[in-house]
């Protein structure tokens, strides 16, 4: 590989190697979220304010808008580890993809329902096909897809390539869930919160929506060590390093 | 109706908001708890297919015939 990257990067890389540095900091990045967590959710339904319009249906989301970011953001994580697996055939990186799809697919089922559970009062509808919604279904049946057809193989590796194919071809409909509020006419809100100019938005409600979503990406850290930690020790389960945690956890 | 009653209330909307952060959490617990199950069978899976092929090596002396 090229010589650009650095040498920490390669040994990373390596199964052992990384399973070793996920499980020192899975527990501190579970404990972040958990922490995080409770200070965004006593931010979000204790301190904030009730919303002029929605009273106190509105804090449904604290949970529903950091869930839909974060499908989006382990979308293109799924997406980029991918491409890394399919051209450089990196191990890894096929475990970090095929690990994502499941709690990615966690996340968007999150979106789906607490929206329906806030559309239903709000809108007066459970569910509406327009775009945003549709868009956001889509994507839940592209992490299913991923999952089904990874899952559709004898040879793990073989099943690991096609998927990680369909994850690239399947992530033109992320920027669609995106813009999908600014180009189609919906039934679904625009985006309050702008990272580049004013949000629109009261700070009461904007912090513990900021926090939630740190607690999030923190919680997707310690799922995913977690899993890809499980998913190399069952990928190399004839090697000497995996043996020697087989037998150390039997004698514990 | 004191503090907690009102806070549990969710002016009128408890039916949809708290369903909403129960599904949230009971989604993120499963999410959490399957790969630590997962992670137990495939050890004991391995632990089980070590100890077959120990137990084939030790076998294979005997169960050879003795004499021609």
């Amino acid at each position: 590989m090229a010589s650009w990257i650095p040498l920490w990067l390669h040994k990373l890389g390596s199964p052992p190697t990384f399973y070793r540095f996920a499980g020192a900091l899975q527990p501190w990045a579970m404990a972040l979220a958990l922490l995080l967590g409770a200070i965004g959710l006593y931010g979000g339904l204790v301190l904030a304010p009730a919303d002029y319009q929605q009273a106190d249906a509105y804090r449904i989301i604290f949970i529903h808008v950091p869930s839909a970011w974060m499908s989006m953001f382990i979308y293109a994580v799924m997406g980029v580890a991918s491409f890394v697996a399919l051209v450089w055939r990196i191990k890894l990186a096929e475990v970090v993809a095929m690990e994502s799809a499941p709690i990615g697919a966690a996340f968007t089922f999150i979106t789906l329902v607490t929206g329906s559970l806030w559309g239903k009062p709000m809108w007066g509808t459970w569910w509406t096909w327009d775009a945003r919604l549709t868009s956001e279904l889509v994507l839940l049946f592209l992490f299913l897809g991923v999952i089904g057809l990874y899952h559709a193989f004898e040879d793990r590796r073989q099943g690991a390539r096609a998927a990680a194919f369909l994850a690239i071809i399947g992530i033109i409909n992320v920027p669609i869930v995106h813009f999908s509020v600014n180009w189609w006419n919906t039934l679904h809100q625009g985006s309050t919160v702008n990272v580049f100019g004013q949000s629109k938005i009261s700070a009461d409600m904007l912090w513990p929506l900021l926090t939630m979503t740190l607690a999030t990406k923190f919680y997707y850290l310690a799922s995913l060590f977690s899993r890809a930690r499980t998913d190399l020790l069952a990928l190399e389960g004839g090697k000497d390093w995996v043996r020697k945690i087989a037998e150390d956890e039997a004698s514990r | 109706m004191n503090a907690l009653q009102q806070f549990l209330a969710m002016g009128g909307y408890a039916a949809y908001v708290w369903p909403a952060y129960a599904l949230f959490f009971a989604v993120l617990l499963a999410d959490t708890l399957a790969p630590r199950l997962r992670r137990r069978r495939v050890l004991a899976e391995l632990r089980a297919r070590l100890a077959r092929q120990s137990a084939r090596q030790e076998r294979k002396p005997l169960s050879t015939p003795a004499s021609p």
